[in-house]
């Protein structure tokens, strides 16, 4: 796609992004640009701070330091002045919650809300947060969810559906907020190897649309097919990253080298 | 469709019987069952010891059974009926809404609305219901006029206490605020109970924290939160029988036993009573197992989506139910003497 061509605001720039959880520093410096319409693959070993990086993009987890730009917008901060010297004033729960809207997430164990259906849960978030009628946002979750192919299974609860059926709700739920930027993480590891192909297949056509994604995942196949970029973390920070054909294919860092020998 | 469905797929008119699908497993095993001779043992104990009890209930002339069921259904008894069911609801009604409250501002991010709540369970958790209930009765003595103004301002409103707190509102005020403190511990604990990735799900959705625990936390900690607040409920019927320290003297226990007083016949009255609480517990039982249906919705697998024939889907509510007590370990396997619990 367009990677890095363009001369515009990029979907996603980190800089110099830390996170500390206590004593445990478990993000030192991350930097990262994902432009838009472009899909970027996060690789790593686990512990290496993919998904916490991931997770504090839409500010599930406070960041320690550094700075998260979404769409030109800084996250999680207002810049200004306090007492005559420029500062940082944290944004109120509520403009938090707004500033998520225009980020889709995808978990790792999928998160459907148990209590409702498949429809409902596609439902849910159209109605209490971005204010449409019941008709409206059936009539959206209806669409997605014949796109997740999942047309028959709209009034089936969770617990009734595979653990890929759940995940291609999950994507549907997070597409009807008309999201700039989806986030997964680790979309397919809590997938019976036989229902991972499901989900890549609809995240796959997700990226053919033209959607801005971060994908953290361990599924180097759909790196090489679909990502733009490929990022490769190790111990809190980005060791190596460009276009998937080289990182995959002739790594320059030992640590990525080490990694794939390990996955592939 | 499920494979239960086979033998009776197409339109089976009434004219022609049902055939019973031929058995697609060849040489299904039909195994002598193990035999539990120890149950029939202590069924046989049971059974003896039941029948000596209701002999010892006809035949003794002491419980007056004749004088029991003219009581039974007689005016003060049937309004002391009325009286407890009215205390019970209301208090547990007042009760529920406060300790929801409680629970959400224990969780708060807000420290003083996590000190109010603390403090408050600390307090009515802490005295003994009973001095709660004389306090409340006397509190037209502490404060003989209530007002409503601006502190040291003007008043706007002002009620004589008595009037404003009649002996019925006190006893409600008194065992719900009591109650309160207690259920909020029992919300406290549903709340924890629920996934902490359903309200992640819902942040990165973008829902305010409000909505969060109103159509996401809430719905799934009733789950959890229903059984003992049946349990309370119940107990509730029993503890309202405390209201003489307000005093208010119409409940069932106070009127059963001013009858007594007057006729002189403390037993049967006594019957009267423990027939009428054991009557309402019942109900309150059903009640409490249609509740927890209803929030059990989308947890349990077989629940059948959408329609479906009642038929079928009280059969796998029955399997749904009876997998989840043996799931919960409380009953070891089921068996002709194993209890469902209703």
């Amino acid at each position: 796609m367009s990677a890095g061509v363009r001369d515009e605001t990029p979907m996603v720039e980190v800089v110099d992004l830390h996170k500390e959880f206590g004593d445990a520093h478990v993000l030192r410096g991350v930097d990262l640009t994902v432009p838009t319409g472009s899909v970027c693959v996060v690789l790593g070993p686990s512990g290496s701070g993919k998904s916490t990086a991931l997770r504090c993009i839409n500010q599930l987890e406070s960041i320690t330091a550094g700075r998260i730009y979404v769409d030109g917008e800084l996250m999680g901060f207002r810049e200004g002045t306090h007492r005559g010297a420029p500062a940082l004033f944290a944004l109120h729960p509520r403009e938090i919650a707004r500033q998520r809207t225009k980020i889709g997430m995808v978990f790792q164990r999928f998160n459907l809300f148990p209590h409702m259906t498949a429809l409902g849960n596609v439902v849910e978030a159209q109605v209490q947060v971005l204010g449409r009628s019941k008709s409206a946002a059936r009539a959206r979750a209806v669409e997605l969810l014949e796109r997740v192919g999942l047309t028959d299974h709209r009034d089936h609860y969770p617990a009734q559906l595979s653990g890929g059926q759940q995940q291609r709700v999950a994507i549907a739920r997070a597409l009807a907020m008309d999201p700039e930027l989806m986030l997964f993480d680790e979309p397919t590891s809590a997938l019976d190897p036989e229902l991972v192909g499901e989900v890549l297949a609809v995240m796959r056509s997700l990226a053919e649309t033209g959607m801005t994604m971060i994908v953290v995942t361990h599924e180097i196949g759909f790196a090489r097919e679909v990502a733009d970029q490929v990022v490769f973390m190790a111990d809190g920070v980005v060791v190596e990253q460009g276009l998937p054909e080289q990182v995959l294919t002739s790594p320059r860092e030992a640590r990525t080298q080490d990694f794939l020998a390990r996955v592939l | 469709m499920s494979t239960t469905d086979a033998g009776r797929a197409g339109p089976a008119g009434p004219t022609e019987p049902v055939k019973p699908a031929a058995d697609q497993v060849p040489d299904r095993i039909h195994a002598i069952p193990v035999r539990y001779p120890g149950r029939w043992i202590s069924g046989a104990v049971v059974v003896v010891i039941a029948a000596m009890a209701v002999h010892g209930l006809v035949t003794n002339e002491k419980f007056a059974w004749g004088t029991v069921a003219d009581y039974l259904f007689s005016t003060p008894v049937l309004r002391g009926v009325v009286w407890t069911l009215w205390l019970t609801v209301a208090a547990m009604a007042i009760a529920i809404v406060l300790s929801v409250l409680l629970a959400i501002m224990r969780g708060s991010a807000n420290p003083v609305m996590r000190w109010v709540s603390w403090a408050y369970i600390w307090i009515f958790r802490g005295t003994p219901i009973y001095t709660q209930l004389v306090f409340w009765g006397l509190i037209s003595v502490l404060y003989p006029r209530l007002s409503l103004g601006i502190p040291f301002g003007p008043e706007l409103l002002d009620f004589t206490t008595k009037d404003l707190v009649t002996a019925s509102r006190a006893a409600i005020i008194g065992l719900a605020l009591n109650e309160a403190a207690y259920l909020a511990e029992i919300v406290r604990a549903g709340l924890q109970s629920v996934d902490p990735g359903q309200s992640e799900a819902a942040r990165a959705l973008g829902m305010k924290n409000t909505r969060i625990m109103g159509r996401i936390v809430l719905p799934q900690a009733m789950r959890v939160i229903v059984p003992p607040t049946g349990n309370e409920t119940i107990s509730m019927l029993k503890t309202t029988s405390l209201v003489l320290a307000v005093p208010f003297t119409l409940d069932l226990q106070f009127a059963t036993n001013a009858v007594a007083n007057r006729i002189f016949q403390p037993i049967p009255l006594l019957m009267v009573a423990a027939i009428w609480y054991l009557a309402i517990t019942s109900v309150l039982m059903v009640g409490q197992h249609f509740l927890e249906r209803y929030y059990g919705k989308g947890f349990d697998v077989h629940h059948a989506p959408g329609g479906g024939d009642g038929g079928r889907r009280r059969a796998a509510r029955r399997r749904a139910r009876q997998a989840a007590i043996n799931a919960a370990g409380t009953t070891a396997e089921p068996g002709p003497l194993t209890e469902v619990t209703p």
